[in-house]
């Protein structure tokens, strides 16, 4: 913790290894604020936390290539906006509406697919509620994508058990598979341009297929030498009793999951369920952490997680518990109503909630361009 | 340390083992530099050593290989991990994290060092490799020198009592080269590790080596010795090594300081001879003229070509061609510029042969092995005169091209532009930077001319820009009179041909065969054209190989061939010799001289300072994108400490280039 604190002091230093938040705190912080837009339909609260989650990006993301994926979300988020619009549009809301904008000509159906309805009517009010219902989503994938560009997945995945960390490499492994593939294929596509054939195109595309999956393969089995002359899969001698047990915890364990999950699930189960849940959970922890006994692998600086960590998460943590509150306390707020069609206003408590989603911004030292 | 004893490798599905008859030992402490031509298994041998082979790589081993008392029967390769580290061709293969200090950390980890013993000496290998600077940085944004070194510190952090590295610096420019072997250096003196190494580029690592193990042939009886005594028998030996052997020094000497010092007899024998002329220019003299000329000219012009093709299997040709070249560029190197004009006023000719379409005469192969030089030899005017000219103005970029003069007079085709590339204030912005600014570059027929510069100084943007796969923003790019960024692919391969750095990118069909014939339809070229330049470059190859299964310096000449199915005019090679032994390369030297004589303008970017000073007339320096010098090879490498070839530095303050030279003078 004293880390932490010395790092408090000095909150405009660059960013370095030994300062940097913890991966973990900044998913907390981003899916806290999903929660919280999963609260509400409020355009102005879904902006503001649009805004907060974009402006902690654009201050704090590095230049890494992991921190490009920001933009692909925002323009994802704004794809599903659209989708949803001409879906109202299109197909008709069951939202009763007076205010018709436009009459699109109904296409008739058959009797078999009655309850759905091609064109017709459009009226205002379907289609702000089609724009705040897919605002909200809009939000939500902003504020993932706003966790992958904060924070180094592959560093997330390092904080994986011990008994997992060879899964966890392979994911991180398949991870950096995707981008060195649209490298070849851009590549390669190049490349056709020397041959003399079109470079554009979905055939030109098909044609390097095979060479890029060759070459990919290529590339896997090179990784895969490399990793194993640098002692990937070592594993330390472990007492056959030591082995046993971890296998008895870890099956026991998933088999007590199913069984408490079943018994939560179905109505004369209450009584059981919950405890069985409980120990199938910690046996298969226990059964982990054994598990972990084999590989002798240890950790270079794991990331602390420090005061910053905490201020991170839990300002994430807050957002999405302030936004529950006020939807419990003041649904009318934090859900406009669309019949009658009514101008959102902004409610003073939960924006003030909202603005909490800054703090990271203040608390975390920039990246020094 | 490493103990070979009795060992051959034989790979699944081969006949014959790829390596036989192993029996050495390397102590502790050494550093061991393991060299052969292509193809004879040094791969093999270090792949050996980790246990990679047979472990990863399938095939039988027979014999015993033990390291550090470790048999890599019983051993895989990741019980090896902690005494022995491997560092293969391509470092970024050889990455699993994303930043450089989890990279470092990685094999630490995996062999489970206490964390505060790991911080140490990431700590350590930070400030021993110089890359404190780089620690936070993702490996993706870092050159290739920071690679190379990233990946030999990755391995480096376990403590690793032997060091196997495959051509560390084969890809690297002169300065970051040095950059790792001073730190491959420190590790055999400060913490006595052992070093086996491989590396085609012999002049950048032998003097570091205290044995040097030959692998004369495939199959053939391996040596292990003193680098000095192996140099004296070995079939493949740097330029200080071929100067060493020229004027009988025994034991050859292998750094130039060595040669320096026992160099005084051979600067006073040569003072009298002719001074350095420019590097041999072939193609550079008028030819016959009127319709006898003509005939004869049609029978030079098909020698010209099989000569250029042919001469594969026979380097010595090449080597013929060079001395007599060489008395010929430097006569023409004599007259003044003016003179050249009037001369060159004069000049046509008429395309025959295989290569018709080229506006430029076809220099005979015969002519050159008979010419030697006496006749007025002019470029002609539309090929760019090799050096003088641009000695004239040689300036940075702003200064005016090398050349300007244009003579409207006999051009053999007008359909041709002058200038087969012609670059103009060109800019290019990549990811946000100026990979290229402002670079004017002028480049004429029957020219070659190296690019030259560090790794990322836009070498490969530029020819990149010259094919139009990079997008030109400000200022114009012309190949033939075409902006290639706007020709259809279709008509852009026969003006200008891009061998990538990676040759196996053009490369899509699963047999040469199928290869050629796709080439051909490509092209529009007769069908059988590719195949049959392949057969030139690749006697022996038939038509089922898979290209993959050729060796690096096939591949490149069997891209090669398919680019130049379709006769371009301007031919570009990015990085041609990575890989390439010193008998690929004399036959590339060969081969590319052949067609720059043809009247094919030739462009390759390079970082092999004795390729260049063998190869081109004009050297192109780039740094940041910027042109920074720009004439021809001996005035811009002679000045260059990192960039003179290694016969230039013994007989300095001589302007010798290459032991060609040295050889014909002696003559």
């Amino acid at each position: 913790m004293g880390k932490g604190a010395d790092a408090a002091r000095v909150p405009v230093s660059r960013p370095r290894r030994g300062n940097v938040v913890h991966s973990g705190a900044w998913w907390v912080w981003a899916l806290g604020l999903g929660v919280g837009a999963s609260r509400t339909t409020n355009p102005l609260l879904l902006g503001l936390l649009v805004a907060a989650a974009g402006y902690v990006v654009a201050t704090h993301r590095s230049s890494a290539p992991w921190a490009r994926s920001y933009t692909a979300f925002a323009k994802l988020a704004l794809a599903v906006l659209v989708v949803r619009l001409v879906f109202a549009v299109v197909l008709g809301s069951p939202i009763p509406g007076t205010h018709v904008l436009v009459t699109l000509p109904e296409v008739p159906l058959p009797y078999w697919a009655q309850g759905i309805r091609l064109g017709g009517r459009v009226t205002a009010e379907s289609l702000v509620f089609a724009l705040y219902d897919g605002l909200r989503l809009a939000t939500l994938l902003i504020c993932v994508g706003a966790a992958n560009a904060l924070a180094n997945p592959a560093r997330l995945l390092k904080s994986l058990p011990g008994a997992l960390y060879e899964i966890g490499v392979a994911v991180v492994v398949a991870l950096t598979f995707a981008p060195n593939l649209i490298a070849d294929v851009q590549r390669l596509r190049a490349a056709r341009r020397l041959r003399g054939r079109p470079d554009r195109g979905v055939r030109g595309l098909l044609q390097v297929g095979l060479p890029v999956l060759e070459g990919a393969l290529e590339r896997s089995v090179a990784l895969a030498a490399a990793m194993d002359a640098r002692g990937y899969g070592r594993t330390a001698a472990v007492p056959v009793a030591v082995r046993r047990t971890t296998a008895a915890l870890t099956l026991g364990g998933l088999l007590g999951v199913c069984a408490g999950t079943y018994g939560l699930l179905t109505a004369e189960g209450g009584t059981y369920g919950l405890p069985v849940l409980g120990a199938g959970v910690v046996a298969a922890l226990a059964g982990l952490r054994l598990g972990g006994r084999r590989s002798p692998r240890t950790r270079y600086r794991p990331d602390p997680w420090n005061a910053r960590a905490w201020l991170v998460a839990g300002s994430g943590a807050a957002v999405a518990a302030l936004l529950a509150l006020a939807a419990a306390r003041d649904p009318a707020a934090l859900h406009p109503g669309v019949v009658p069609l009514t101008a959102p206003a902004l409610p003073l408590w939960p924006a003030a909630a909202v603005l909490l989603a800054l703090l990271p911004a203040l608390v975390v030292p920039k990246e020094s361009s | 340390m490493i103990r070979f004893e009795d060992v051959s490798v034989t790979y699944d599905g081969a006949v014959e083992p790829v390596v036989r008859g192993l029996d050495f030992e390397v102590p502790e402490g050494e550093l061991v530099l393991l060299v052969g031509p292509s193809g004879v298994g040094k791969s093999t041998v270090l792949g050996a050593v980790g246990g990679l082979v047979p472990h990863f790589t399938g095939g039988t081993l027979r014999g015993r290989v033990t390291v550090a008392g470790r048999d890599t029967r019983t051993h895989k390769p990741r019980e090896l991990a902690d005494v022995v580290g491997t560092v293969g061709q391509d470092p970024l293969a050889h990455f699993v994290t994303d930043t450089v200090e989890d990279e470092l950390a990685y094999g630490m980890e995996s062999l489970g060092l206490a964390p505060a013993v790991m911080r140490r000496r990431v700590e350590e290998t930070l400030d021993l490799l110089g890359l404190a600077d780089l620690r936070d940085r993702p490996i993706a944004t870092l050159s290739g020198g920071q690679r190379q070194r990233v990946a030999i510190g990755s391995v480096l952090t376990p403590h690793p009592r032997v060091l196997v590295l495959d051509e560390p610096t084969s890809a690297l420019d002169p300065a970051a080269a040095e950059e790792v072997l001073a730190v491959l250096q420190r590790l055999v003196h400060d913490l006595g590790t052992t070093v086996l190494m491989a590396e085609h580029r012999l002049e950048r690592v032998v003097q570091y080596a205290d044995q040097v193990l030959l692998l004369p042939s495939v199959g053939g009886v391996p040596v292990l010795g003193a680098a000095a005594e192996v140099m004296g028998v070995s079939p493949v030996f740097p330029p200080v090594v071929d100067l060493g052997r020229l004027a009988g020094w025994a034991p050859v000497p292998l750094t130039v300081r060595d040669a320096r010092r026992r160099a005084a007899g051979l600067r006073v024998r040569l003072a009298d001879l002719a001074p350095a002329g420019p590097p041999p220019v072939t193609g550079r003299r008028p030819t016959a003229r009127g319709s006898a000329g003509r005939a004869v000219e049609r029978r030079r012009s098909a020698a010209a070509a099989s000569g250029s093709f042919a001469p594969f299997p026979a380097p010595l040709q090449g080597a013929t061609r060079r001395r007599l070249g060489a008395a010929a560029s430097w006569l023409i190197a004599q007259f003044p510029a003016p003179l050249r004009g009037t001369n060159r006023r004069r000049s046509s000719a008429a395309p025959s042969g295989p290569f018709a379409q080229f506006p430029a005469p076809l220099w005979g192969a015969n002519r050159r092995r008979s010419g030697a030089g006496v006749a007025l030899p002019a470029p002609p005017q539309d090929a760019a005169g090799p050096s003088p000219e641009s000695a004239d103005a040689p300036g940075p970029n702003t200064g005016p091209p090398p050349v300007t003069r244009r003579h409207p007079t006999a051009a053999p085709s007008e359909t041709f532009a002058p200038f087969p590339a012609v670059l103009e204030g060109v800019v290019v912005r990549r990811g946000g930077v100026e990979a290229l600014r402002g670079v004017d570059l002028r480049v004429g027929r029957g020219e070659i001319v190296a690019l030259m510069g560090r790794n990322g100084a836009g070498k490969s943007t530029l020819l990149n820009a010259l094919v139009g796969v990079v997008e030109v923003g400000v200022g114009s790019v012309r190949v033939g009179g075409v902006v290639p960024g706007r020709t259809a692919p279709r008509e852009l391969v026969r003006v200008v041909g891009l061998v990538p750095q990676e040759p196996r990118d053009l490369l899509y069909a699963d047999t040469v065969g199928a290869e050629c014939a796709a080439a051909d339809r490509d092209a529009g070229a007769e069908p059988g054209t590719c195949r049959a330049l392949v057969s030139e470059l690749l006697p022996g190859i038939t038509d089922d190989t898979h290209p993959r299964d050729l060796s690096e310096g096939q591949r490149l000449a069997l891209a090669l061939a398919v680019v130049l199915a379709a006769r371009p005019p301007l031919l570009l090679l990015d990085e041609p010799t990575r890989g390439l032994d010193y008998a690929a390369k004399a036959r590339l030297v060969a081969l590319l001289r052949g067609l720059a004589a043809e009247g094919h303008a030739v462009v390759l970017a390079t970082h092999d300072v004795e390729l260049a000073a063998e190869l081109a007339h004009r050297v192109v320096l780039l740094a940041d994108g910027e042109v920074i010098a720009d004439g021809p090879t001996a005035d811009i490498v002679v000045s260059s400490p990192s960039f003179a070839p290694q016969v230039t530095k013994i007989l300095a303050p001589q302007e010798w280039l290459t032991v060609a030279q040295v050889r014909e003078a002696l003559k």
